[in-house]
C-alpha cells in the first residue's frame, strides 16, 4: 500500500467530513461517530461470491491461506442482501446481465462493485463476441476496475484495499441522514 | 473396423443412395467421414448403434457449418464406438432456407442438447425432438449468430454492444478540460457568451428579470450540467 493510500484511510484530518457550502456544523463529535461507522465497515466488507469463469479461481484462491480476504475481516457470502461488495469475477454474457442487474439491486445500500478481470471490465479477450456485454459497468455502477487475465490474488486483495480507503472517506452520518432530513 | 469397412457395411446395408462420398481423413488433423442423404439419417443411426459389429453407442458432437455460397447447412455427427473404439463422422446437407432433419433423440438421447445447441446457433429444426427450444444463448434472442451473414444487434435490452474506445473518450476529456481552463482563466470564449462563473452568480444574485439573462443562464446551466456528466463518464469509464 503507498503511503498516500495510508495518509487517505487513516487521518481524520479535521473537515474531512465536511459538507460544501457547510450547512451542517461539522463538530468532532460527529467525525468521531462517522469515523467510527467507517471503521467498522471498512473492516467488515462482506462480499458476495459471483465468480463467473476464469477469475472466479484466483477469487477462490485468494480466499485461501496464502493471500488471505478473511483476515480483513471479509467473509464470502452467497447471498446479496447479505453482501456489501459484489465482485464480478469472470465474463458476463448477455444471458447473465439481466440476473447480474437484479442481484445488484436486491443489494442493500451502502454497496460496492469491484469488476474483476479483463472480462468484467471491458468484455477482454471475447469482447467481439455476440454474447459477451463489453464490461460489467454497461450494466450495473463500477467502484474499482482490476485489470488482469486474471489478475492476482495480490491484485485483488488491493482492490479490497482500495474499496476500503474509499469507505474510510465517506461522510456516512451526512451523506445517509442528511438526504433523509431534506426529504422529509 | 476401419471407416472404410464401417462405410462399406453401411453402403450394402442401406444402399448408395443413403450413404455416399466417403473421405478417409488423415488420421489426427482430419476424422474420416461420410455423407448422409437427410431422409434416411434416422435408418443410418439405427443401424450404427444395433449392429453389434458396429456398435456405435455414443454420440459425441452434434455441428453444424454453414455454407451461403453452396446455400446448404451441413450437419456434422461425430460418433463413436466405446466396444469397438472406432469412430466415424457422419456429414448431411441441409437446404438453407428451409434446414429440417429428423432428430436423433430416440437412437441416442445424448442428441437432446445436442440438437438444441445445433438449433440455437444455426436455426436447423430437428423433427421429432421433444423439446427444441433455445439452450446457450437468452430464451428471447433473435438470430442465429453462427450463420455467416448474422449481424450484431446494436443492443441487447437496453445493453448496448459496442464499447467507446477509452482513447476517443480519453481525448474528448481533455479537450472539455482544456476548454474550462481556457474559461476559468477569464479567457471569453469564441461565441462571447459570459463565462460559466459569472452567469451562474448572476442568476442568484438578481432572480433573472431579464429574459435574455434568464435564457444566458439555462444555457450555462446546461454546460455545466454537460461539463459534470463528462466528468463522470471520465472517471467512471476504465
Amino acid at each position: 500500500m503507498s503511503s498516500k493510500l495510508n495518509q487517505m484511510a487513516s487521518s481524520p484530518g479535521y473537515g474531512k467530513y465536511a459538507v460544501e457550502g457547510a450547512s451542517v456544523i461539522t463538530t468532532s463529535v460527529d467525525e468521531a461517530i462517522n469515523w467510527t461507522f467507517n471503521w467498522a465497515r471498512a473492516n467488515s466488507i462482506w462480499y458476495m461470491l459471483f465468480g463467473l469463469a476464469c477469475c472466479a479461481i484466483e477469487l477462490m484462491q485468494t480466499g485461501g491461506p496464502r493471500a488471505d480476504f478473511e483476515r480483513f475481516g471479509s467473509a464470502p457470502r452467497p447471498s446479496p442482501r447479505a453482501s456489501d461488495l459484489i465482485i464480478i469475477a469472470g465474463t458476463l454474457t448477455y444471458k447473465m446481465a439481466l440476473r447480474v442487474k437484479r442481484l445488484y439491486d436486491q443489494m442493500a445500500e451502502p454497496r460496492y462493485v469491484i469488476s474483476m478481470g479483463s472480462c468484467a471490465n471491458c468484455g477482454g479477450l471475447f469482447q467481439y463476441s455476440y454474447s459477451v456485454v463489453k464490461g460489467v459497468d454497461q450494466v450495473i455502477p463500477v467502484d474499482i476496475y482490476l485489470p488482469g487475465c486474471p489478475p492476482r490474488p495480490e491484485a485483488l486483495l488491493e482492490g479490497l484495499l482500495r474499496i476500503q480507503a474509499q469507505i474510510k472517506n465517506e461522510r456516512y452520518l451526512q451523506d445517509r441522514y442528511q438526504a433523509r432530513a431534506k426529504k422529509g | 473396423m476401419t471407416p472404410e469397412e464401417i462405410f462399406h457395411k453401411l453402403e450394402r446395408e442401406l444402399g448408395p443412395e443413403c450413404v455416399f462420398n466417403f473421405d478417409a481423413g488423415t488420421g489426427k488433423a482430419k476424422d474420416a467421414f461420410c455423407e448422409v442423404e437427410p431422409g434416411s439419417i434416422t435408418r443410418v443411426a439405427q443401424l450404427m448403434k444395433a449392429d453389434p459389429a458396429l456398435g456405435f453407442d455414443y454420440l459425441e458432437c452434434i455441428t453444424g457449418i454453414d455454407f451461403p455460397n453452396d446455400q446448404k447447412i451441413q450437419v456434422v455427427y461425430h460418433v463413436y464406438s466405446y466396444g469397438k473404439k472406432h469412430r466415424l463422422v457422419l456429414k448431411v446437407s441441409l437446404v438453407r432456407d428451409d434446414p429440417v432433419i429428423a432428430s436423433l433423440c430416440s437412437v441416442w438421447s445424448a442428441a437432446n442438447w445436442l440438437e438444441r445447441e445445433c438449433f440455437d446457433l444455426l436455426g436447423v429444426l430437428f423433427e421429432g425432438h421433444p423439446d427444441l427450444r433455445r439452450l446457450l444463448l437468452p430464451d428471447d434472442w433473435e438470430g442465429y449468430p453462427l450463420r455467416k451473414d448474422w449481424k450484431e444487434k446494436p443492443d441487447y435490452h437496453g445493453i448496448p454492444s459496442t464499447r467507446p474506445n477509452p482513447f476517443d473518450l480519453l481525448a474528448k476529456a481533455k479537450a472539455l478540460e482544456a476548454k474550462k481552463a481556457a474559461e476559468a482563466k477569464g479567457a471569453e470564449p469564441a461565441d462571447g457568451k459570459p463565462t460559466k462563473v459569472v452567469e451562474v452568480n448572476a442568476a442568484a444574485a438578481e432572480p433573472a428579470a431579464d429574459a435574455e439573462a434568464k435564457k444566458a443562464a439555462a444555457k450555462a446551466a446546461a454546460i455545466a450540467k454537460a461539463a459534470a456528466k463528462k466528468a463522470a463518464a471520465k472517471k467512471g469509464s476504465p
